[in-house]
Parts: C-alpha cells; sequence; structure tokens
C-alpha cells in the first residue's frame, strides 16, 4: 500500500524526517505516535508528496489524480470554507474520480454519510455543525473517495470519547475490508487497543515499528515519551494507562 | 429553486436588460423603431443603435460578466468572502496605463491607445505580481503581492495626476478613473472580446478546484488538485477579464464584490457552481447600473463607477451586519 524508503524531510538543515524506511500492508491499522514535533505530520505529507523531501515513497511518485485514488488524507486542521451542504462537501470525495455523480459517486456518498452516522444531515450546513460533527463529515468525505490507504492526522482530537471509539473503529474496520489506515495520535490507550501496529516518532526517527504490547515498553516510555504506564492485557484486551512523568 | 433554474433566470434577465440597454437613451428613438434601425441600420436611429448603443449594451455584458466571474473566482481561491477582483493588482496597474496614454495624449492621436495602454499595465502587474509572489506562493503571499503591486501602481497614478500639464488632462483623467460605458465604439468590443473569452475559458474551467480548496489548501493537493496550476490559472484569467474590462470601462468597483455574495447561498454556497451564476449576475448588475445612470440623471453624465460604488457600498455594509449577526 505505502512503502517509505530513506524518506527524509527537511526544515532549512534539520531533518524533521530522518531517513524512515517502513511499508504498510493492506489489513493493517497503523498508529503513529511520538511526542509533540517528533515529525507524525511531516511524515505523512512527505510520504504523500505534498512537500520537497529526499528518498522514495511509493505515493509521492504516482501522478497527482492517481494518488488521490490511492490515499486519501485527512489533514489535523478541519477547515471548511463557504456553507456547503454535508451531502455536497462528502462528495467532493468523488472529484479524483472524474464525474461520476450519478452512479457509484452517489452509492459512495449515501454509504460514506451511512457509516459516519450523517443520514439525517444530509442537507445542513457544514458550518453550521459542531466540531465533532464537522470532523465526521470530513472523515465521511475521507471515506466517500474510496481509496485503499487513508492517511489520517489527529483525527480524534478534540473528540468525545464515544467519537474517539467510533472513529478508531471506523479505521478499523476500513483496515479489515483490505484497506490500510496510518492515522496519528496521542491517546497511546487508544492505539494500544485499536491498532494492529505502531510506528514511533522521536526526533525525526522511527524509534519502533511493531504490535503495540511489544512496542509500548517500560524503557520506551521512558525514553521516548518521559512517562510511566500501566499497560496490562485484559479479559477485555488491552488496558494502557499513564501514570506519570519521568525526570528528563 | 435548482441550480439549472437559477442559471436561466439569470440569463433571461441579462436579456431583458440587454434589450432594456439597447432601447434607453436620450435620442428619443421609440423601442420599435430602434429594433427596426438596429437590423437594417439605415438613417440616423441606424447609426445610434448600431455605432452607440449596441456597444454600451456589449460592453455592459461584458464588464459585468468579467467583474462578477472574477470575483467569484477570487474569493473561491482565497476562501475569502471580502475579496474582489482588483485584488491581484490587474485593475490598478490598468488603470495606471490609461492615465499614461491620457497624460501623454497618445490617446487623442490613436483612439485605442488607451485602452492598449490599460492592458498593457494589467499585464505589467500580472507579471510582477508573479515574480513577487514567487512559484510556490501560498494565497497569502498573493494578496500581500497584489496589494503591493496595487499601492505602487496607485502612487504612480497620484503622481502621473500631480504632474498633469492642465486641469484639463487632470479632470479628463479623474473622470476616467470613475469608470464608464458611455461612447465606446465596436471596436473597443472588439478589442475587449477576445481577452474576455479567453479569461472567462480559463476562471470556468477552475470549478473542480475551487470547491476542492473549500476544505483547505492540503486537503485539496491531496485530492489531486494543483495548487500551483490553479494559482496560474486564476491569476491569469482573472487578470485578463479585468484588465480587458478596465481598460474598455475604466475602474467600476463593488460588482466583482456584491455580486458573488448575492448568488451564494442560491447556489448552495458551492465555488464552482457560484462562477457561471456569478458572471450571469455581473452582467445583470453592471447593465442595471448602465441603463440607471442614463434615467437618473441624462443631462449630467453620472459615472457608472460612481454609482456601483454609491449603491454598491451600503449595500455591502448591509451584509456585512447580516454575516455578523449570523456568526
Amino acid at each position: 500500500m505505502l512503502s517509505l524508503q530513506n524518506l527524509t524531510a527537511l526544515r532549512g538543515q534539520c531533518p524533521v524526517v530522518d531517513d524512515i524506511t517502513a511499508s504498510i500492508e493492506p489489513g493493517e491499522f497503523i498508529g503513529l505516535i511520538g511526542p509533540n514535533g517528533a515529525g507524525k505530520t511531516t511524515l505523512m505529507r512527505a510520504a504523500l508528496g505534498l512537500i520537497a523531501h529526499r528518498g522514495e515513497s511509493s505515493l509521492a511518485q504516482l501522478d497527482a489524480m492517481a494518488r488521490a485514488r490511492a490515499a486519501a488524507w485527512l489533514p489535523q486542521a478541519r477547515e471548511i470554507a463557504w456553507g456547503l451542504s454535508v451531502a455536497e462537501l462528502v462528495a467532493l470525495g468523488r472529484l479524483p474520480h472524474g464525474r461520476d455523480q450519478l452512479g457509484a459517486g452517489a452509492h459512495a456518498v449515501d454509504a460514506a454519510l451511512t457509516r459516519m452516522g450523517l443520514e439525517n444531515y444530509r442537507e445542513r450546513a457544514a458550518t453550521q455543525l459542531s466540531g465533532g460533527e464537522q470532523a465526521r463529515v470530513l472523515i465521511a468525505r475521507a471515506l466517500a473517495q474510496q481509496s485503499p490507504l487513508i492517511l489520517a492526522d489527529e483525527p480524534i482530537a478534540g473528540l468525545d470519547p464515544a467519537a474517539q471509539i467510533d472513529t478508531m473503529e471506523v479505521f478499523s474496520a476500513h483496515a479489515r475490508a483490505g484497506g490500510a489506515v496510518l492515522c496519528s495520535l496521542h491517546d497511546l490507550g487508544l492505539a494500544a487497543r485499536h491498532c494492529s501496529r505502531v510506528w514511533v516518532m522521536d526526533r525525526g526517527r522511527l524509534v519502533a515499528d511493531g504490535a503495540p504490547a511489544d512496542v509500548l515498553s517500560e524503557a520506551l516510555l521512558a525514553e521516548v515519551f518521559h512517562i510511566r504506564a500501566h499497560f496490562q492485557t485484559t479479559a477485555q484486551g488491552p488496558v494502557f494507562q499513564p501514570l506519570s512523568t519521568l525526570d528528563r | 429553486m435548482s441550480y439549472r433554474a437559477i442559471l436561466i433566470c439569470l440569463a433571461v434577465l441579462v436579456l431583458a436588460l440587454f434589450t432594456a440597454s439597447l432601447l434607453i437613451g436620450p435620442s428619443g428613438i421609440s423601442p420599435l423603431q430602434g429594433l427596426g434601425a438596429l437590423f437594417s441600420g439605415e438613417g440616423a436611429p441606424g447609426l445610434v443603435m448600431r455605432e452607440l448603443r449596441l456597444p454600451r449594451a456589449l460592453l455592459g455584458v461584458g464588464v459585468g460578466a468579467a467583474l462578477g466571474l472574477s470575483g467569484a473566482a477570487m474569493q473561491g481561491f482565497l476562501r475569502n468572502p471580502l475579496a474582489e477582483p482588483g485584488l491581484i493588482g490587474t485593475s490598478a496597474g490598468a488603470a495606471l496605463g490609461a492615465v499614461i496614454a491620457i497624460q501623454t495624449g497618445l490617446y487623442a492621436v490613436f483612439a485605442l491607445a488607451l485602452p492598449l495602454a490599460a492592458l498593457a499595465g494589467a499585464g505589467v502587474a500580472v507579471a510582477l505580481i508573479l515574480t513577487l509572489a514567487g512559484r510556490e506562493g501560498r494565497a497569502l503571499v498573493l494578496i500581500l503581492a497584489g496589494i503591493a503591486v496595487s499601492a505602487l501602481a496607485g502612487a504612480a497614478t497620484a503622481l502621473v495626476l500631480n504632474l498633469a500639464p492642465s486641469p484639463y488632462a487632470a479632470a479628463e483623467i479623474v473622470f476616467w478613473m470613475m469608470g464608464s460605458l458611455a461612447d465606446r465604439s465596436m471596436t473597443h468590443v472588439l478589442l475587449a472580446t477576445p481577452f474576455l473569452i479567453l479569461g472567462a475559458m480559463i476562471l470556468l474551467k477552475t470549478g473542480p478546484g475551487l470547491d476542492a480548496l473549500s476544505l483547505g489548501e492540503d486537503a485539496a493537493s491531496a485530492m489531486g488538485i494543483s495548487l500551483k496550476r490553479l494559482r496560474l490559472q486564476i491569476v491569469f484569467g482573472t487578470a485578463l477579464m479585468v484588465g480587458a474590462a478596465t481598460a474598455v470601462a475604466g475602474a467600476v468597483g463593488f460588482v466583482g464584490l456584491v455580486v458573488p455574495h448575492l448568488l451564494r447561498k442560491a447556489v448552495g454556497s458551492r465555488p464552482s457552481r457560484l462562477l457561471p451564476a456569478s458572471a450571469l449576475g455581473g452582467a445583470a448588475m453592471l447593465l442595471t447600473a448602465d441603463i440607471a445612470t442614463r434615467v437618473i440623471a441624462p443631462e449630467r453624465d453620472l459615472k457608472l463607477g460612481v454609482l456601483t460604488a454609491i449603491v454598491g457600498a451600503p449595500f455591502f455594509l448591509a451584509m456585512i451586519r447580516k454575516m455578523g449577526r449570523e456568526t
């Protein structure tokens, strides 16, 4: 789905993304974690070819329209200009597929609206909705794009707990259906429960890559996040709770 | 009302106003006589219809469509309802070119010197903007470059006025800058048409890109929209249309700002649909304003740009108040 070879992105002279080699296979839901400023957003934007980079990204090599059909991008800033209706906004996700608003396109839009529980919002102006509802509309737009890969930058930031879990489940389902998701987030607990794999970034480098239970070790948490945490696999799945910060 | 119905209504309105513009004037030709004379071209009425009113009405449509369409494109591109076509400096550049043609007396020797100089001015402004805003530049850089170029052209225009050889030349310049469609010939129409058509073709193609931009620059480029190309389309399309409009009509404000506002809700706020609707709406508004200059004060030569500003500014204030209450 995505393969990165020695991907490097510079800000001035300083590498914000430093020599990252990794790949994503179908069926994977990857949580991209790391402290603020670790380079998570820059990694995703460089992988999409939205910013100048060295090294290779399989996505960045595609032409713009083919890339848009291969990968959908949910930026962190939830921008919605003008008072577009929810249905029209979600239909923007069909742009990379040309003019098929009546057939497959309309079907994809309906499915995305249903999946995000927005059927009753179709004609509402998206700008009049609450922040959480807008987040759902924007995710629906990405789903309507029907690209196998979804890259999402902190999609659950600012959402209530139910909406956070629901968003993670939408992504899990997308991965189970044969797609893949790369999603940056700060909630390690949700990452541990929902992601099939996590990538840990620290100061531009990919410092760990594997199943959450293997990666979120005491040593790594101390080294990268400067925290101590409780992490246990229970009958109700993995439970992760940060406890305290460590002296730096 | 459906989008198609809105476009049809606007088109009918433009056609009606175009006919009204042909039939209203100081020479006292009756409507039937006027239409007959337009087709036969015979006698004094034929001359008036074909040489004075027809170019005036045609330019009303062209200039209005140019201002409405480029206003809608500019607002969509900058995602800012306060953007207007003059923002990127082309109208200020065109005005400077025209003013220089008046100042040097060139236009007295050669009638087309004025619009040609105005077009050249608009061209120089675009070249400057693109150099200043660089190749990668985002929307904000474009706005700032536009403001800088407008300020420069405005200052140069003031200098030309300052150095005007006589009060008559100064008055001539001032009156030209107020904008008007009076006493234009078919030559003006023929000169402006290719630029207007080319500009309209470029701007009407930006629809999908502008729609995608509603989700922000990053999301739009990830959806396959080339922002670099979109920016060039907007700058060139606007420059061609506004440059040509300013060259033949002078500075006409507020149409490009107000028309997209008026129609936005009706087309469901979708930037791509606002483009053709605003082109028609702009034509309707300009024709109305031009007819009004003839009806309100037929003997005083009321200037078109003055009228659009006097009506447009309070109207705009009212809209801003309404927006303030909604949010």
